[in-house]
């Protein structure tokens, strides 16, 4: 008796939202097809910077509690104000799903044009973000993909798997240039549950397949100073002569060089991952080999995109009319050599 | 029951003051007997199980476990944890619980590098990095103690709350930057060594040694299990049992204060993303130690074994190249077997 007059106005309520979804999509579909006819007349390459019709732009990114993600949201939040034509809302960062999906429902209410979203963790805000698209919000989706490609208008990534590609390539270069013969080479990996560490490191392993080399010994850190110098530690000891190592980030790279310097070793050659202000003063001082980046700018590129995506414009330097659905930016290598053209880059961590 | 039943009636015994520095006086050999008689009855199966794991581990990294170097590189991890746990062990044996120790210590660190106080430091001396630290810890210490003993804030609540806002804090400080130490002579001294044995591991040695002597041989050890295992009892036996419940925070707040000069020492780093999760190492490290959650028993002998199981664990994985998602199941399975193993055999040696 009680289950069944429970479970009808549940499922009243669930065909009410149903048919609610349903509408909203179909609204929201109207504006959309209706602007794509008329943006053509603004294509026109250069003219995309100049002040179009307002936006507004929600921002909802993890905490900052680390170098590289407060880079990526003040580089958002400053190429948002370059625009006068952008209102920019940034919630509050979150590690905690669950917020972030109340906050995007926020935006969602608040009828913004469009959400550049980095979420905590793509697959937890893949509903969440489908329900903005069905809305007739324009996601754009930063780092960490959704599991689902309805989930957001454009994707931009940097290339996990290419930074470990790039990692792996430069090692075997090193093995080749020094004539190493059977080198021990170590990884110090980020949090490893994490689909980015998995593919950073796939991207590793198969770089060294290239050159018929393996990771000799690897261990996995927080993304944090303290634990980067705790397994920093350990692995020293693990390998009492290491060739190579290549750390995942440069945040952590702290806490790993720390680890270097109180065991007093220094026979390798250090890579590192992201590009931190910090690593690149050390690839100048010759601390360090070279540091693979990982571009911090990728929020503040969404919000372009965003902004193009909500004023019907395309890429100016594309043919294509429409903004591309995926982007993958490059994992450039910074070594001594380049390191001063890529020093504005590093942000301080 | 049958374990709480001797600690009533010792209770006001540990409330006569003058007890306490005559026993202390002539401690030598009842010292070292009591040690080996009561606290390694609970603490063998630690040792035991301390013992497998060195054994596994030289039977599968040989030389490069066994190795002096080594050694020191596990003692100098267990330091940090290690200090803050033996703090740990008197809030929990007083009753209490403190889940905001890696938020203290976060904090402390980043107020303890900010550019003001390096600023300071190399004006005057790095000394007064340390007392920074010690400083911002004993005071977010003593906040915990006032809100759980005077306010009747439930300590899991209060310390929740301090865990909150104290790394909210240490992250406005930092502007969730990581702050470089600059003085050269602070990571020196710290990092460095006083004949072969790095400082650190000194600072928890003797912080351990002391935290031992305070709990086992002085009044105010005494009051702790007293509040801890009875408070009410402890109350109609004179003992101030807010004041107690305080010191308790305050001394912890400090364990952290001191964690966090050492953490800078060993990162070269104050930042907010310190000790992360340290909670949990410093709670289950006295639990597995033999510390009663519940509070009213617990050992320092017990907590330190706790750690070094930690952190030899960890060790021995690292050097066999296991993976972290196999590393953190049998880390699971040893806690339990270990806590088991312990178990067993206490109740063994009381019913002989």
């Amino acid at each position: 008796m009680i289950r069944r007059t429970i479970s009808r106005p549940v499922r009243a309520a669930a065909a009410l939202g149903v048919v609610a979804l349903v509408a909203a999509g179909c609204t929201s579909n109207t504006p959309e097809a209706a602007d794509t006819t008329s943006s053509d007349s603004q294509r026109a390459g250069s003219s995309n910077d100049d002040p179009g019709d307002k936006v507004t732009i929600g921002f909802s990114g993890p905490a900052a509690d680390h170098g590289w993600l407060g880079a990526i949201n003040s580089a958002a939040q400053a190429e948002a104000k370059k625009f006068s034509d952008v209102e920019f809302k940034a919630a509050e960062g979150t590690n905690d799903a669950s917020q972030q999906i109340a906050q995007v429902e926020t935006f969602i209410n608040d009828k913004v044009d469009a959400i550049v979203l980095l979420p905590t963790d793509g697959a937890a805000l893949t509903e969440v973000a489908t329900k903005a698209m069905n809305a007739g919000i324009i996601v754009v989706n930063v780092d960490r993909e959704f599991s689902t490609p309805f989930a957001a208008r454009t994707t931009i990534l940097g290339d996990n798997y290419g930074m470990g590609v790039s990692a792996g390539t430069y090692a075997c270069k090193l093995v080749k240039d020094k004539n190493l013969t059977n080198p021990v080479i170590a990884e110090i990996a980020g949090i490893d549950a994490l689909p980015l560490t998995q593919d950073r490191s796939k991207g590793f392993a198969d770089a060294l397949k290239g050159c018929n080399q393996t990771v000799d010994n690897r261990v996995a850190a927080e993304f944090t100073v303290e634990s980067g110098e705790k397994v920093a530690s350990n692995l020293l000891q693990a390998a009492p002569k290491i060739d190579i190592i290549w750390n995942h980030d440069d945040d952590q790279g702290v806490g790993v060089m720390a680890a270097f310097d109180n065991a007093k070793r220094n026979e390798f050659a250090f890579i590192g991952g992201a590009g931190s202000a910090n690593a690149m003063r050390w690839i100048k001082e010759g601390k360090m080999e070279a540091t693979v980046l990982y571009p911090p700018t990728q929020a503040a590129d969404g919000v372009r995109l965003a902004r193009l995506l909500a004023q019907d414009k395309s890429m100016s330097d594309l043919v294509q009319v429409a903004v591309p659905r995926r982007i993958v930016l490059d994992a450039p290598v910074v070594t001594k050599d380049n390191v001063e053209e890529y020093l504005p880059l590093g942000f301080e961590s | 029951m049958s374990v709480e039943t001797p600690r009533t009636s010792e209770e006001p015994a540990g409330t006569q003051e003058m007890a306490a520095p005559a026993a202390t006086a002539g401690s030598g050999p009842s010292a070292l007997s009591r040690f080996l008689g009561g606290s390694a009855t609970r603490n063998l199966g630690l040792v035991i199980a301390l013992v497998i794991l060195c054994v596994v581990g030289l039977a599968t990294a040989g030389e490069r476990f066994g190795s002096f170097d080594n050694a020191l590189t596990i003692l100098r991890l267990a330091a940090v944890v290690g200090v803050v746990s033996v703090g740990m062990t008197f809030v929990i044996c007083g009753g209490g619980i403190d889940l905001s120790v890696g938020a203290i210590v976060a904090l402390s660190s980043v107020w303890a590098t900010t550019l003001a106080t390096q600023t300071m430091a190399e004006d005057i001396h790095w000394i007064v990095m340390v007392l920074t630290a010690l400083l911002v810890g004993g005071a977010c210490g003593l906040v915990n103690g006032l809100l759980v003993a005077y306010g009747k804030v439930a300590p899991f609540i209060a310390t929740l709350a301090m865990l909150a806002s104290a790394r909210g804090l240490a992250e406005l400080i930092a502007q969730r930057r990581t702050q470089i130490v600059r003085d050269r002579s602070f990571i020196d001294f710290f990092g460095g060594s006083v004949i072969g044995i790095p400082v650190l591991v000194i600072i928890f040695a003797i912080v351990a040694a002391l935290g031992w002597v305070l709990l086992n041989r002085t009044t105010f050890g005494r009051r702790t299990l007293a509040i801890g295992g009875n408070p009410e009892a402890a109350r109609l036996a004179g003992i101030k049992v807010e004041r107690q419940t305080a010191y308790l925070y305050v001394l912890l707040g400090l364990a952290c204060g001191l964690a966090a000069v050492m953490l800078m020492a060993r990162t070269t780093t104050g930042t907010s993303t310190h000790g992360q999760l340290l909670e949990l190492d410093t709670i289950a490290a006295a639990v597995i130690g033999g510390t009663l959650l519940s509070g009213g028993r617990g050992t320092i002998v017990g907590t330190v074994l706790g750690v070094l199981i930690f952190t030899t664990l960890t060790n021995v994985f690292t050097l066999n190249n296991v993976d972290t998602s196999t590393q953190n199941v049998a880390k699971g399975v040893i806690i339990v077997a270990a806590v088991l193993l312990q178990q067993r055999l206490a109740a063994r040696r009381r019913s002989t």
